[in-house]
């Protein structure tokens, strides 16, 4: 993209130090960055370090236990170094982040109406009143029935979908530049799915943020998503817009996971899968961590570690079989 | 004859109670749900949170007792069973749940895990157990030596096998999957779901597939049954539903299953306003306070399940009359033809990837 990004990040790794002495790399050596006004799907299974990274960007991991190197530039900060009390206005103002489980990001007892204009207060200040007026507005955009109502119900009382939406509610509270949506439907049926998906697509066009979307779900990203990064044992192993890659995936990882999808169209007897498990990540394997899974895998592969090249117009990949149509033609 | 046949079942419960112990408030659960399954078929509950799906699986099993109705397997009354006879049903029906992790005791290691029903049950002579217990691991893919272990010591996916091979320890005619893979990783769960299918080929077993991923229930079911607030709002074969759904609420359902596929046609239809609460489901249709075909009729007059000539029922009133619903379900419009031949080769193993040929998808598995 020819504009210059709104975050950038360069090099970023994640050490957890355990209770026990093991360290484990949760992220090595990530690059990533979002254009302003981009949808970026951050996407892999469990434990790859998508959730971690997010974190990392909000400044959110527990100091004591993670060591974290490398640089996160937003907006003229370098994250990493930005003193806390700086980070904490940035984080409302310009970052927002919305979770998985909306019933645990809000705070039982408070109403929802106190728990927004506390945000609005916090970042913009203003009369309690003019907050008010504003968080009712906010509950209107996010498609709340009757807010004035609402705003005085506790978090208890709103369904699911409800809730999710007044985190989304809080979350633009104060027009952030940037908003992580960790999960943020995973929790939800697909009717509720549908409407969150089409509020977060609605407001983007609004308000011209960007958007990190962390899932496992491809479907999902295939919906909202401008560009994709698929990460797996802490590295990115695949970026490419987001046609790119559900039409020619360049690595065999992504390749596995979209042949895993049951589909609409067709029956297949038999889904793809990934055999094996993912590498323990205290201690990494040598090489590409892809390699004891991949059908694909030659000696190369195991001996050292390959580098995210690009393959195609912003397209990277972290495989030295790309581009993987020669394997098959 | 079918396996089994369940009539008109219904299930209150107790929501509010006065000082007294008198009953105030109910929530309808289930509320006059009727299907049959027969042997060696797939049948998917479908439905939003709170619609009555995972009651119904475990009505089935009189795992909770209906307030009425009937359900009979394999010809027998359950309703009227006794302790023993209860007992003798519970070998040939099984549950699995959607979180592997707390349904194993993690004090008991995968053989004794596998051990207690055939014990319970008298299935197997005590010297034979060990070696009936490596043949069910076998069956659910594990290697026989991990008999030894404990739960923790496995990785999600792996517990879902040994949660099944418990399942199949008594030999089952019917198994209710209740979200069995909505807790794995996308890798794991198509292992899951191949591992399923292959059981039911080859064991001719029963399944009811609670899930709320459409997508998987596609993929693995025959006949669907979809529910609304504890109701059955239509009820088809797999293919015939997802071809043309009829209820404006499996319309909407059906339409909204995002798909792999960026930029993919679809005319989804985002249904308005909240789901309402089972204590005081809206009179007439229950679906009508967010349907957007509704008509005064509706509001008053709850519609019947009417099927039509080739089994296909729906209950809603305006069926004759609403548009055709032929795409509303979206289309991922299948791979690209590269991606097609990379999605085999990567099934087919390293020989299929150095030598370029492609093993076709459907190639059975190997059987030990």
């Amino acid at each position: 993209m020819s504009t210059s990004p709104l975050i950038e990040i360069r090099d970023l790794r994640i050490r957890f130090h355990g209770d026990d002495g093991r360290i484990t790399h949760a992220v090595d050596g990530v690059d990533l960055s979002v254009a302003n006004g981009a949808t970026l799907g951050l996407v892999g299974e469990s434990g790859c370090g998508k959730s971690v990274t997010s974190l990392a960007i909000m400044g959110l991991l527990p100091k004591q236990s993670a060591e974290i190197s490398g640089a996160i530039r937003f907006d003229g900060f370098d994250l990493l170094k930005t003193p806390d009390q700086t980070l904490r206005d940035l984080r409302g103002i310009r970052l927002a982040m919305i979770f998985q489980e909306p019933m645990t990001s809000l705070n039982p007892s408070f109403t929802i109406g106190d728990q927004i204009i506390e945000a609005i207060l916090r970042h913009r200040g203003g009369s309690q009143r003019s907050a008010r007026e504003r968080a009712i507005e906010l509950l209107r955009r996010v498609h709340i029935p009757s807010p004035e109502r609402r705003i005085d119900e506790y978090p208890h009382k709103l369904s699911g979908g409800m809730r999710q939406r007044v985190m989304i509610a809080m979350a633009l509270a104060c027009d952030p530049r940037l908003l992580i949506a960790d999960e943020p439907t995973t929790a939800l049926d697909v009717t509720l799915q549908a409407q969150i998906l089409e509020l977060m697509r609605e407001l983007k066009a609004a308000s011209g943020a960007a958007i990190i979307l962390i899932t496992h779900d491809l479907g999902v990203v295939a919906e909202v998503c401008d560009e994709v990064a698929v990460m797996y044992a802490g590295e990115i192993v695949e970026r490419a817009p987001v046609d790119e890659l559900f039409s020619a995936p360049q690595h065999p990882y992504t390749v596995g996971l979209l042949g895993s999808i049951p589909r609409l169209d067709h029956r297949a007897e038999q889904l793809a899968t990934i055999e094996g498990m993912v590498p323990n990540m205290a201690q990494p394997p040598a090489g590409c961590r892809f390699a004891a899974r991949c059908p694909f895998v030659l000696d190369a592969c195991t001996k050292t570690s390959p580098p995210l090249l690009e393959v195609g117009p912003g397209h990277l990949s972290r495989c030295i079989r790309a581009p993987l149509e020669l394997l098959v033609s | 004859m079918a396996l089994l046949e369940v009539e008109g079942l219904v299930k209150h419960f107790v929501a509010e109670r006065s000082l007294f112990g008198r009953a105030l408030a109910h929530v309808k659960a289930v509320d006059g749900v009727s299907f049959s399954l027969d042997t060696g078929k797939t049948l998917a509950l479908v439905g939003e949170s709170g619609c009555g799906k995972s009651t119904v699986s475990r009505l089935v099993l009189r795992l909770i007792e209906p307030d009425a109705g009937a359900v009979r397997f394999d010809g027998r009354d359950l309703l009227s069973l006794d302790a023993n006879g209860l007992r003798s049903f519970r070998r040939e029906a099984q549950i699995i749940f959607q979180d592997p992790y707390a349904s194993l005791n993690p004090r008991m290691t995968v053989g004794q895990i596998l051990t207690e029903p055939l014990a319970l049950h008298d299935l197997v002579p005590a010297p034979r157990r060990s070696e009936r217990v490596s043949e069910l691991l076998r069956l659910v893919g594990l290697e026989p030596r991990l008999a030894r272990r404990y739960p923790h010591e496995f990785s999600g996916g792996q517990r879902q096998r040994i949660a099944i091979a418990r399942a199949l320890a008594v030999e089952p005619k019917l198994i209710i999957c209740d979200e069995p893979v909505s807790a794995l990783d996308v890798s794991i769960r198509s292992q899951i779901l191949n591992l399923l299918s292959e059981l039911q080929d080859r064991l001719g077993l029963a399944y009811i597939f609670v899930s709320h991923d459409l997508a998987v229930v596609k993929h693995i079911a025959d006949y669907v049954a979809v529910m609304n607030l504890g109701q059955i709002v239509e009820t088809a074969e797999a293919d015939t539903l997802f071809a043309a759904p009829r209820h404006p609420y499996s319309r909407a359902l059906l339409s909204a299953i995002p798909v792999p596929k960026p930029r993919a046609k679809s005319s989804r239809i985002v249904l308005q306003g909240e789901i309402p609460s089972a204590i005081n489901p809206p009179p007439g249709c229950r679906f009508h306070t967010r349907c957007p075909y509704v008509v005064d009729r509706c509001r008053s007059e709850m519609p019947w399940l009417v099927a039509d000539g080739i089994g296909h029922a729906t209950a809603c009133h305006r069926t004759p009359e609403l548009p055709s619903s032929e795409a509303i379900v979206p289309m991922d419009g299948g791979f690209s033809p590269v991606l097609e031949k990379l999605v085999a080769a990567f099934s087919g193993g390293p020989e299929a990837a150095r030598g370029g040929g492609v093993r076709s998808l459907g190639a059975a598995p190997t059987t030990p």
